[in-house]
Order: C-alpha cells, then sequence, then structure tokens
C-alpha cells in the first residue's frame, strides 16, 4: 500500500481546481544546471521544453508567500504565469539568505519587502538575456524586440521565439548587471488577485507535509521532554511497555525518552506505559507568580534608551499627567501540525523531512549535534502546517535526530499535542511602563518602558546591541503620532523557567497594545473622541491618518450601538503597514464578550496578491482575538499547565464576525502583512470593551470576572 | 486482523482493536491527506465520514467501525457535495496553511451533503468542532453558503 504512495516526485495541480500552474516538491542541488536549461540565478530556470521552475527562496507556511513570490519573479520575467511550477529552495545562506538577515530565514513579515528588489532583479536580468540571445538569433538589435507570456517577439519582422527554444542560447549570453525593472504601470502580475500555487493539493489530501512523510522502512515515535525545562531522567521502568504488540524500542536520553513503534498508536501506548522518574532541575519551584513579581521589579528600573526627544520627564510635570501599566502573557503558538520530524541516521549522515522556517539552521544545528558536517545532513523542505514563528526554532529536528540516532530506520517523531503546548518556545510575557501628560488637549509628554525577554539576543544574537532588543520596542520607539517630548526605553527581564521566541505578530503586539490602549485613555481623560485625537496627532504620518479616517467611515464609527456594545480603535505602523482597525464588541452582566464587528483599513503599499493580503489580515486579526479572548499559558511547580484545546482555547467559527478588510491603494514599496494583522486585537477590543462597560482592561487575556464587576479590572 | 472499507476498497489491516482509524490510515496504510491535530476529538483535523456522518478519526478505535463505509479526504472529491466545496474552496481561495482544511472539507461536506441549504446557524453547528488556526472562518463561512447556492 504504501509503495503506491511515492510522492516525491512533480506533483501538478489538481484537477479539483482546474489549476494550470505546476507545484513541484523536493528540490536539487543548486546550480546543478541540466544540458539546454537556462539557469540565470538561483531563483529561475528555463528548461528546453519551455517548463519555468520558480525556487522559493522563502517558506509557504499559509502566508501565501509562494505565489507572491512566483508573481514578482514571473512578471519581470515576463512568463506565462499559468505555466511556472514552484519550487522549495534547498538549504543555502549564499543563495537564499533573507537580505534582512543574512541567513535563510522567513518571518517578521519581510518575505516580500526583503526580496522584493533581488527578485525583480532576477526577472529582469533573465529576461534580458532572453531577448538578448533571441535578438542574436534573429540579427537584430534587442531593443526592437519584447517578452510576453514567455516568449520574444520581433515585431517588425513578425517572428518570435519560446523561452524554452531560447534557454541554450541564453546560458551563453553575459548577463547584464542594469537590466531595466518594469514601471508599476506596466505590471501585468503584480496587483491582480491571482491564484494561489498551494492550495490545489491542500483540498484533496494531496499534499505532503513534513508529518506526512513515509520514507521506506519508516518507524514511528513518541515522546516525552522533561516537564520542567532543564530536568533530566533518572530512571525508567520500560517493563510493561516492551511486550506491547507494535512496540520495537524505548530510548532513554538525558533529557527525552521516545517509544518507537510499527505506528503512531503504538507507539504512545508504549509512552504511556512507560514509568519515568525525573530530576526537575533547578526551575521545579517556580510559578507564574514568581515570574510576574520578577518582571514586575524590573519594570520600576530604568532601561536602555531606544528614543529620546524633547524633554520628557520635565513635560510630564507639564499639563493633566496620567500612568498606566499594561501587561501581556505567555503564549504558546499551538500551530495545526503539531511539531514533528522525520530523521534517518546512517553512518554517512543523516537526513531529515521536516517544515522549518530556518532551513539552514536545522542543518547546521543537527549537524552540531550528530557530530557530523553539515554538509553530511540532508534536509527536505515541505509547506509548513502552520509556522506562526515556532518553525524558527530547530529544537524538534535535534531532539528527533538524536533519537533516530538509536534507531536503524528512518524514524517520524511527532509531538503530541500536549507535548507540543508544553514544550513549546513561549511569547514573553511583557509590561509596559507608561506615563503621559496632555497639554490644550495634545500629548505633551510620553514615556513608554517596555520589560520583557530580548528573543532577539537569543535567536540572533548580532542584531542585539546596546541592551536593546529592537524587535521588543518595535512600533513603540517608532510610535506614528506627533509628540514633542518622548522617551522609549527597554529592560531585558528573562523569565527563565521557559525559553521565550517569535510569535505571529511579534514585539508589535505588545507594543500597539500599550500605545494603543494608552492613547485610548488618554482621549477620554482629555475629553476628545478617539479617532478625532489620533488624527490630530497624525499629521507627520498621513498614510496612518488615511486608514484611521477609513476604518471610521467604513464602521460607522459614532452610530448607535445597543447596551453593552462599543466600538474600539487601534492604529498601527508594523511591518511597512499602515493599518486601523475598528472592532465592535459587547459584553453581558456575565462578563461574556461577543464580537460583533471587525473592520480595518490598509495600506501597505503596491500589493503584490491583493486577496492574499486580505487573506492575512482576516487571518491574523482571528489569531490576534484568539490571544486577546483566550490566550494565556501559565506556570506551576515549573510545569507549563496547559495542554491540549480544550485549556487552551483557540477562536472557533460560531464565535468569529464578519471581518471587512479595506485596501487603500498605494504606489509605495510593499510592506509585510502576514504579521500585522495580530496586532491591533487586543488594544481594539479592549477599547470596545471600555466603550461598551466603561471598565478599562489592562492586561490580556480579557478578564471577564472584572467585565462582570466581580472584581477590579 | 480487522477489515475497513475506505472510499469503496476494502483493506485487511493486522493491528489491534483499539487502534485509532487516524493511526490506521495515516501510518498503516499511508493515507496521509487526514491529519492529527489534538487526539482527544477537539480540533477537528482528523474528521472522516462513517456512512456520511462526519467523525473525529483520532478517538475512533477500529474495532468498533464494523462494515460502516468509511470516506476521507482522497475519497471525498467523488461525492457530489465534496466536489462542490473543494471547488469552493479554491474558488474562494479559503486555504492558508491548509493543514486543518481535510477535516474543515469533510464537516462541511457532510454538513452539504445532509443539510442542502444551511443557514448561519446550521454552519456554525455543523463546523464548531473544526479549528483552524490561521483563522480562514470567514472564507469557509462563505465558501459553504456559495456551495450550497445560498450566497
Amino acid at each position: 500500500m504504501r509503495a503506491a504512495l511515492s510522492r516525491r516526485s512533480l506533483l501538478k495541480a489538481g484537477a479539483a481546481g482546474g489549476l494550470a500552474a505546476g507545484f513541484l516538491l523536493g528540490f536539487r542541488l543548486p546550480l546543478a544546471r541540466a544540458a539546454g536549461e537556462f539557469e540565470p540565478n538561483a531563483f529561475i530556470r528555463i528548461a528546453g521544453d519551455g517548463g519555468i521552475t520558480l525556487i522559493m527562496p522563502q517558506v509557504e507556511m499559509g502566508q501565501g508567500t509562494y505565489t507572491s513570490i512566483s508573481m514578482i519573479l514571473a512578471e519581470e520575467l515576463d512568463a506565462d504565469f499559468a505555466r511556472v511550477a514552484v519550487e522549495h529552495a534547498p538549504p543555502s545562506d549564499k543563495l537564499y539568505g533573507n537580505p534582512f538577515f543574512g541567513i535563510q530565514v522567513t518571518g517578521n513579515s519581510n518575505s516580500i519587502r526583503a526580496f522584493w528588489d533581488p527578485l525583480r532583479k532576477a526577472g529582469a536580468t533573465a529576461r534580458a538575456m532572453l531577448v538578448a540571445a533571441a535578438a542574436q538569433e534573429w540579427k537584430v538589435d534587442p531593443a526592437t524586440c519584447r517578452a510576453a507570456a514567455s516568449q520574444v517577439f520581433h515585431d517588425a519582422s513578425g517572428r518570435n521565439l519560446a523561452y524554452g527554444v531560447l534557454a541554450d542560447i541564453a546560458g551563453s549570453i553575459t548577463p547584464p548587471t542594469d537590466a531595466p525593472l518594469k514601471a508599476v504601470k506596466d505590471f501585468t502580475l503584480i496587483g491582480k488577485p491571482l491564484k494561489r500555487l498551494d492550495t490545489p493539493g491542500k483540498v484533496n489530501g494531496s499534499v505532503v507535509y513534513g508529518i506526512d512523510e513515509l520514507p521506506a522502512g519508516v518507524k514511528f515515535a513518541a515522546l516525552t521532554l522533561s516537564p520542567v525545562q532543564g530536568g533530566k531522567v533518572v530512571k525508567v521502568d520500560d517493563s510493561k511497555a516492551k511486550g506491547l504488540p507494535g512496540v520495537r524500542q524505548v530510548i532513554v536520553l538525558d533529557d527525552v525518552v521516545a517509544v518507537v513503534g510499527d505506528h503512531t498508536w503504538a507507539a504512545k501506548q508504549g509512552l504511556a506505559a512507560l514509568d519515568i522518574a525525573w530530576d526537575d532541575g533547578p526551575n521545579a519551584a517556580i510559578g507564574s507568580a514568581e515570574v510576574w513579581a520578577a518582571l514586575r521589579a524590573a519594570s520600576t528600573q530604568k532601561g536602555a534608551v531606544a528614543k529620546a526627544e524633547g524633554d520628557a520627564d520635565k513635560a510630564l510635570g507639564d499639563g493633566d499627567r496620567l500612568d498606566a501599566d499594561y501587561e501581556m502573557p505567555f503564549l504558546a503558538h499551538a500551530a495545526m501540525e503539531p511539531m514533528n520530524c522525520v530523521a534517518h541516521v546512517t553512518a554517512d549522515g543523516c537526513e531529515l523531512w521536516i517544515g522549518t522556517q530556518v532551513m539552514t539552521r536545522v542543518q547546521s544545528e543537527v549537524a552540531k549535534a550528530l557530530g557530523l558536517p553539515p554538509e553530511k545532513v540532508i534536509v527536505h523542505q515541505h509547506l509548513l502546517g502552520g509556522g506562526f514563528g515556532r518553525r524558527l526554532e530547530p529544537d524538534m529536528a535535534i531532539i528527533s535526530a538524536r533519537i533516530a540516532q538509536k534507531v536503524d530506520s528512518p524514524l517520524k517523531v511527532i509531538w503530541s499535542r500536549e507535548e507540543d503546548i508544553r514544550h513549546d518556545v513561549y511569547r514573553p510575557v511583557y509590561r509596559d511602563v507608561m506615563s503621559a501628560s496632555l497639554k490644550d488637549g495634545r500629548i505633551n509628554a510620553w514615556t513608554h518602558r517596555v520589560t520583557g525577554s530580548a528573543v532577539i539576543a537569543r535567536w540572533f544574537p548580532p542584531a542585539y546591541s546596546k541592551d536593546i532588543d529592537i524587535d521588543g520596542v518595535d512600533s513603540a520607539a517608532d510610535i506614528p503620532y506627533g509628540i514633542p517630548n518622548l522617551r522609549v526605553e527597554f529592560v531585558r527581564k528573562e523569565p527563565g523557567v521557559v525559553t521565550t521566541g517569535f510569535w505571529r505578530g511579534v514585539g508589535p503586539n505588545n507594543n500597539v497594545f500599550a500605545v494603543e490602549s494608552f492613547i485610548d485613555e488618554l482621549a477620554h481623560k482629555a475629553g476628545k473622541d478617539p479617532v478625532a485625537f489620533r488624527i490630530a496627532m497624525l499629521d507627520k504620518t498621513p498614510r496612518l491618518k488615511a486608514a484611521v479616517q477609513m476604518a471610521a467611515e467604513k464602521s460607522g464609527w459614532g452610530g448607535a450601538l445597543p447596551p453593552r456594545a462599543g466600538r474600539g480603535i487601534a492604529a498601527q505602523v508594523s511591518f511597512g503597514s499602515f493599518i486601523a482597525t475598528v472592532i465592535e464588541a459587547e459584553a453581558d452582566a456575565d462578563g461574556e464578550v461577543k464580537l460583533r464587528r471587525i473592520v480595518s483599513a490598509v495600506d501597505t503599499g503596491i500589493p503584490v496578491n491583493p486577496d492574499t493580503i486580505v487573506a492575512q489580515i482576516q487571518g491574523g486579526l482571528v489569531f490576534g482575538l484568539t490571544a486577546a479572548l483566550f490566550g494565556e499559558i501559565t506556570i506551576d511547580k515549573g510545569r507549563v499547565q496547559q495542554s491540549n484545546f480544550h485549556d487552551y482555547r483557540m477562536l472557533r467559527i460560531n464565535e468569529v464576525p464578519a471581518i471587512e478588510v479595506h485596501l487603500i491603494e498605494s504606489g509605495e514599496r510593499p510592506g509585510g502583512i502576514g504579521e500585522a494583522g495580530v496586532n491591533p486585537c487586543a488594544p481594539a477590543l479592549a477599547n470596545a470593551l471600555f466603550a461598551a462597560t466603561g471598565i478599562r482592561l489592562r492586561r490580556m487575556p480579557i478578564d471577564r470576572d472584572a467585565l462582570a464587576g466581580r472584581k477590579p479590572a | 486482523m480487522i477489515t475497513l472499507t475506505i472510499n469503496g476498497q476494502s483493506h485487511d489491516l493486522d493491528i489491534t482493536e483499539d487502534t485509532p482509524l487516524l493511526w490506521a490510515l495515516r501510518d498503516v496504510l499511508g493515507m496521509t491527506g487526514t491529519k492529527f491535530g489534538c487526539g482527544i476529538a477537539q480540533c477537528g483535523a482528523c474528521t472522516v465520514h462513517l456512512d456520511g456522518h462526519p467523525v473525529r478519526s483520532c478517538m475512533l478505535p477500529v474495532g468498533t467501525i464494523g462494515t460502516a463505509q468509511i470516506t476521507t479526504i482522497e475519497g471525498i472529491g467523488a461525492t457530489e457535495a465534496g466536489a462542490r466545496i473543494q471547488k469552493t474552496w479554491l474558488d474562494l481561495e479559503v486555504v492558508q496553511c491548509g493543514y486543518c482544511q481535510s477535516g474543515q472539507i469533510m464537516s462541511a461536506a457532510a454538513l452539504l451533503a445532509n443539510t442542502p441549504q444551511p443557514d448561519d446557524r446550521d454552519i456554525d453547528d455543523a463546523m464548531a468542532g473544526n479549528i483552524c488556526r490561521c483563522g480562514t472562518y470567514v472564507r469557509i463561512r462563505e465558501a459553504i453558503k456559495k456551495a450550497a447556492g445560498v450566497a
């Protein structure tokens, strides 16, 4: 049966969608050029039969980037988009490094921002070479030729040649360094809501995520990691597990125990039958109370100054002063595809099947763990069943490879949902200490101290300097409002008991919450309408001003609502996008919250694929509202207390209202969009609930007891 | 030996009766379209049909299935409702990461087959057991309505 499922080869688009473009799984070594092929750069390959393969430097985790990247390349290449196929890039920082980081990483909503220029240049250069090849064949001036739909035309003589026919000759043309880029008005693909290339296989079960791989002879493992980070195995009694049907092997490493079986169920049964004694290690006494006490204490210290203008301390004394603190909890990622990796370790090296946001890091870290040179670790990339920052970490690959090292066959290691939630890298707890003064109805002074983890210091040390986490102050140091006296500080405080990481929306989630909640509080203190108050301070950020105006207009801002219902707005500049969001919500007498309507106005510059932008904002809002309504990871005795979707709740379809996304026309460079939709949720919801109830919630997730008046907010 | 009828085809499996259908499909038969999400019937990623009704395969022991007809995402396109759901899913570009969508489509196809003109309440009732972490719910609702011809 399994042999019939050889799915590693070319997967043409499914019949269900009638989609013309092909989707290619797997990859091959970079620049291994076949005869008759034209491979002008690391992103484009044109075969003699005219087939065009585009190699994706960024990974597809649902955000639509494979389609958008292909559109940019095909636009400048003048490729027939209906006939392009896409391929995962192999690991190579040199060829596929993200220009923003220098390593091969997908995150921070920067796929389009970082690759906009390189991809356009790659496409335009290849097009120029194909045009030059045709001109050489025809012995005409290249300037008299034009390209369209994978062909070069010489209109004067009525001749044309297909790219495939030109492939061989084009390979001998010297690449120009200054191939002209198209003017925005000449775009034929960019700006159109083209169909996604990755979705047909996702509606009929044929798509293969990392978790679906079944290399010949594969066995299956279930694992349990130390319940407390830093703990170690003391003793394992496997006498009850070893006799169970389908159980093959029990593997005990210092911090993980795994059972190998003929299938996952056998492995799970074996794992459940083990009696494991752990030494919980130094974190065993720590709980959420200790984490919060330490964070709050740290937030009273002066921080590293990320931004200073005017004299904030002096100006705080000049006007009507307001102080407030805001707090954000730990969060797990809970991607629908649980952590997993298929690993095959042999005497010669290691082969991995995985979906990851960090190809080269997986390769190098697994190599390090196994004592191999990196080139001995082969990484097969896949589509990701959600990333959200969780797959920016290589831990699942390292652990799987360490287990697979003890097994004589390929091994598929799958984290149970409980292991996935309890061994995440968590969105940090943050505390924001804010002060401001109002003078003549405007903000005269503003201080904002962010206290929390410096995720970037762990994840990418070169970007951490002067004690400031650039992500930790993102959308705070660059606050969009005109405020004459301003200081933004960062205090690093690591929780220790768990590792923290990037989580969709990253630093701006915390900062947009603090800034937009506090702005709202100041508007009310000044006796102003929250929209008018913001607009009056946005002269220096006209794109955001326009977004606020549009969101207010489309949401019916100021219109009548039933009792205990309200509208809240949040405005943000994040990831190069300018977004305003109005949430309409109500709270009943028992504190239960119902979302009524959401309206977002979005200026993200030139829209590459407008439908993808709308989808990302819709989805980001649901992701952010899930956190605002339910999201909190708590710790007791060093252990994460949540485990699965019954106690780490997700928003469901019956809880999601109508969401309207309005795009604002723009000719500016494209901004990022995957993270941005998450940012406005906490503040817009808290502001709406204040409008509905008069109760100000300064801590996420929302407190239903406070909304019901059972306890102070 | 357990005998299961899946997408109209009979399969003999040498597994214990308590094995959940999910792992029989994925690991023993290599039919990986059905997804593992939570293991406790909370997320719906593993949804398949048993005689046309949606069930969570992660908690369904194969020994309890008997002669019931199993339909999976690999076979749902052969049903009229399933094919319509798959088409509108692509027409409205519902899918993002896609991992939950096998389960969403199975739940939606069952809804459409059993309730040809679903209203919002019907959609909530049928789909609330399926979590989508990418947040595609707005489009799922639209796509079901479009497939039903009520939008």
